[in-house]
């Protein structure tokens, strides 16, 4: 017991005051794309594109599918591409996460105020990961830890779908999980919503064209809130569903 | 062939594959005289207008040397089973009828490992193994579990809490990894590497890049080789913590799920210093490794210094909690001779006595200029995989300290090659095997005639573990299984692909 108290004392205080002022050194997040021209006929950021995130004419980066490689970046030949550590990359639009000189932001998140009312104060949570590498799962579980701690603001990972207000949906949805992933969700009540994580939810990512993956859940139920990321940061997540559910610190 | 190196390049012009029949019986001998099968896969390709599978046998003496074994057999053909006299083989064999419809005569289980193709969603199709018995019942689980895990179904058959037998169903999470890698430039698989088993990163990337440069042979610096070594050893520090985490949390010794959790942070989050990520993906590229500056370098000693300290702390008190004894010690016990018969890999198999680990039998230049320790322990119950795990990252510490001390080395990284568009060697084999956090990722790359990627073969550790887990549960409690589980910490996608 005593020594249980010493251990404490000497790890000390761990988690992070403001989350959202957060400074991630060193991580790739946002894409800043310049206003430099790009050489004549070039196209070496598309070939080099993983998950088919770039569009020339004007340049634009698909967050949705991003997964933050970074090898466009080194092979453009004009300097025109690069990334900061801005992890505030969430949105509750599609058609928002793509980026461009001319869009150089993801649009804040408006507030909802009927989120805000229902689940402001507890929003529970069922994670399902159907074709998912671990990563993204990784990070949902960071979200516990004594760093990020985002049990302090009411918002939990549970068990049973049946105690959840909504579903956190990581991987591409492999065909051979798309029953459960439709069980787990008729199981939770409502009203529920589904939040996008990470790259191969939000459009498939890497695997998009795979014969494998069945995206038909996603026909039928819109996100809410789409965090884009391969793996997506935690603090994306959390100032994502923060500014959704209009939680000040 | 000799090499000390992971990779081993064979050309396939000079030896024409054999029967499958005659494959069978030189796999039995080899397995006789004490060989390990690091894999057996198969590729289902169509030559003179006629179907049928051309099969690959990877062997590894226990001296370390690689051997490759290739056979051929066309549709409808069968082989004598393997499995039978060597339990070893049952996984390969079940992939490779899977995969290929090649049928092993005399297989005990032959059922899909990962439901693919036209088996996709037709996994009630086959049964579960059935013991009888009045007072037997059965548990299902999955394959969604309470945690924030990936899929799986667990099926125990119990005499009240005991467990007679877990079988156990993967294949949730497949998403046709292997034909995905043979649809973009071979040059150009880095990041789809990465997200194959995205807690493994680097030990993929590192085995890609490893092939690819063997097979087009673009050459690389030490110093590059040794970046890749100080990756691999950052992710298999965060990996082993993330599980004494999980070990912690699940019987519930809060202060070690708490500083666990929060030790990892630091050593992911240094990662992410160097190379933009928190799971190390963008650090390797074909020809390439991010470098270190001399702050970087200092950043990494800092942190690498800091950890070891709270490390031994929390190690220490997890080690002398009474709680912790109760629960681990004598649950879940692998034996040395399973472990061996089972074929298992990596740090379970270590934690079971068995003395291999890619890093010691298969150096290569990073790790004979900075030998990696054997270490090992006997007792194979959760207890041993757990200070297993402890010691592994501990040495990684040191390794890394090492390294990142000899200020002798230019670490600070080359620029990208000039090109990389040389065309790979044609019809050659690459066989690439890199000891991630869990075992050997194994990598095989067979290439046309023209030089084009035929056949991308990847296999995760946990795809011979798994069976591991399900001997280590039989006459234990139902209870425990969430610790075993834990303790072994296989991979799904991994397995799934």
């Amino acid at each position: 017991m005593i020594k249980s108290i010493l251990v404490r004392k000497s790890q000390g205080s761990q988690y992070i005051p403001d989350l959202r002022a957060a400074n991630p050194i060193g991580f790739r997040g946002k894409p800043v794309i310049s206003e430099a021209a790009c050489t004549n006929g070039c196209n070496a950021c598309l070939a080099a594109c993983p998950s088919r995130a770039i569009a020339l004419d004007p340049v634009r980066i698909d967050m949705g599918r991003c997964v933050l490689c970074g090898d466009c970046e080194l092979v453009c030949p004009s300097e025109k591409l690069s990334f900061n550590n801005d992890f505030k990359l969430a949105s509750t639009d599609r058609d928002a996460l793509t980026i461009s000189s001319a869009h150089p932001d993801i649009d804040p998140i408006k507030v909802s105020e009927a989120l805000h009312k229902r689940f402001g104060r507890s929003l529970k949570l069922r994670s399902v990961s159907a074709g998912g590498c671990n990563g993204c799962e990784m990070e949902i579980n960071a979200l516990s830890n004594v760093n990020f701690d985002l049990g302090r603001y009411g918002i939990d990972m549970v068990a049973s779908p049946r105690h959840a207000d909504g579903l956190v949906l990581s991987g591409p949805i492999s065909r051979n999980m798309a029953d459960a992933l439709q069980i787990a969700w008729d199981a939770i009540p409502e009203p529920k919503l589904v939040i996008a994580v990470g790259a191969c939810a939000i459009s498939g990512g890497i695997f998009a064209e795979c014969n494998e993956v069945d995206r038909a859940f996603l026909d039928k139920y819109k996100p809410t809130l789409y965090v884009p990321g391969c793996p997506t940061h935690p603090l994306s997540f959390i100032s994502g569903i923060l500014d959704l559910l209009g939680i000040s610190d | 062939m000799k090499t000390s190196k992971a990779v081993l390049i064979a050309d396939l012009r000079s030896s024409p594959p054999k029967s499958s029949y005659e494959l069978s019986h030189r796999c039995a001998e080899r397995l006789y005289a004490g060989d390990h099968l690091i894999t057996l896969f198969g590729r289902h390709e169509k030559s003179n207008r006629h179907w049928g599978t051309i099969v690959t046998a990877v062997f590894q003496t226990p001296s370390g040397e690689l051997n490759i074994f290739r056979g051929q057999a066309e549709d409808g053909k069968h082989y004598p089973s393997l499995t039978h006299n060597y339990p070893v083989a049952h996984i390969f064999e079940r992939e490779l009828w899977e995969q290929t419809g090649l049928q092993p005569d005399g297989h005990p289980w032959l059922k899909p490992v990962r439901f693919e193709g036209e088996r996709q969603q037709r996994m009630t199709d086959y049964p579960f193994f059935k013991v009888r018995g009045r007072e037997v019942h059965e548990v299902g689980v999955g394959p969604i579990h309470a945690g924030v895990i990936e899929p799986g179904h667990f099926r125990f058959m119990c005499l009240g809490e005991k467990v007679y037998h877990l079988e156990i169903q993967l294949g949730y999470q497949h998403r046709g990894v292997e034909a995905l890698l043979l649809r973009r430039p071979p040059m150009a698989l880095a990041s789809t590497v990465e997200s194959i088993c995205g807690d493994s990163s680097v030990a993929y990337a590192w085995g890609y890049c490893a092939a690819v440069e063997a097979l087009s042979n673009l050459p690389v610096s030490l110093e590059t080789d040794l970046l890749r070594g100080i990756a691999l050893e950052m992710e298999r520090i965060a990996m082993h913590v993330a599980t004494l985490n999980g070990l912690a949390t699940d019987v519930a010794l809060l202060q070690g799920g708490g500083t666990y959790g929060r030790l990892r942070t630091a050593i992911i989050n240094a990662t992410q210093r160097v190379c933009g990520n928190r799971f190390g993906r963008g650090w390797l590229r074909p020809g390439r490794a991010r470098g270190l500056s001399e702050v970087l370098r200092q950043d990494l000693i800092q942190t690498l210094t800091a950890f070891a300290r709270d490390f031994t702390e929390i190690n220490e008190l997890m080690l002398a909690s009474l709680s912790v004894k109760v629960r681990f010690q004598g649950t879940g016990i692998v034996s040395t001779k399973t472990a061996q018969e089972l074929g298992l890999v990596g740090v379970v198999a270590r934690a079971s006595g068995v003395e291999i680990d890619t890093r010691v039998q298969l150096p290569g230049r990073v790790y004979e200029r900075f030998p990696a320790e054997l270490i090992t322990e006997s007792s194979g119950d959760c207890w041993a995989r757990m200070k297993q795990r402890m010691r592994e990252a501990d040495a990684s510490v040191q390794w890394l300290l090492k390294v990142l001390g000899d200020t002798a080395l230019d670490l600070s990284g080359s620029a990208a090659p000039e090109t990389l568009g040389k065309p790979l060697a044609p019809e050659t084999l690459c066989v690439s095997l890199i000891e991630g956090t869990r075992g050997p990722v194994v990598q095989v790359l067979e290439t046309s005639s023209q030089g084009q990627l035929l056949h991308y073969k990847v296999q995760d550790p946990s795809l011979p573990n798994w069976f591991g887990l399900a001997m280590a549960v039989r006459d234990n409690d139902i209870s425990d299984f969430p610790i075993c589980n834990k303790s072994f910490d296989l991979s799904y996608c991994g397995n799934d692909l």
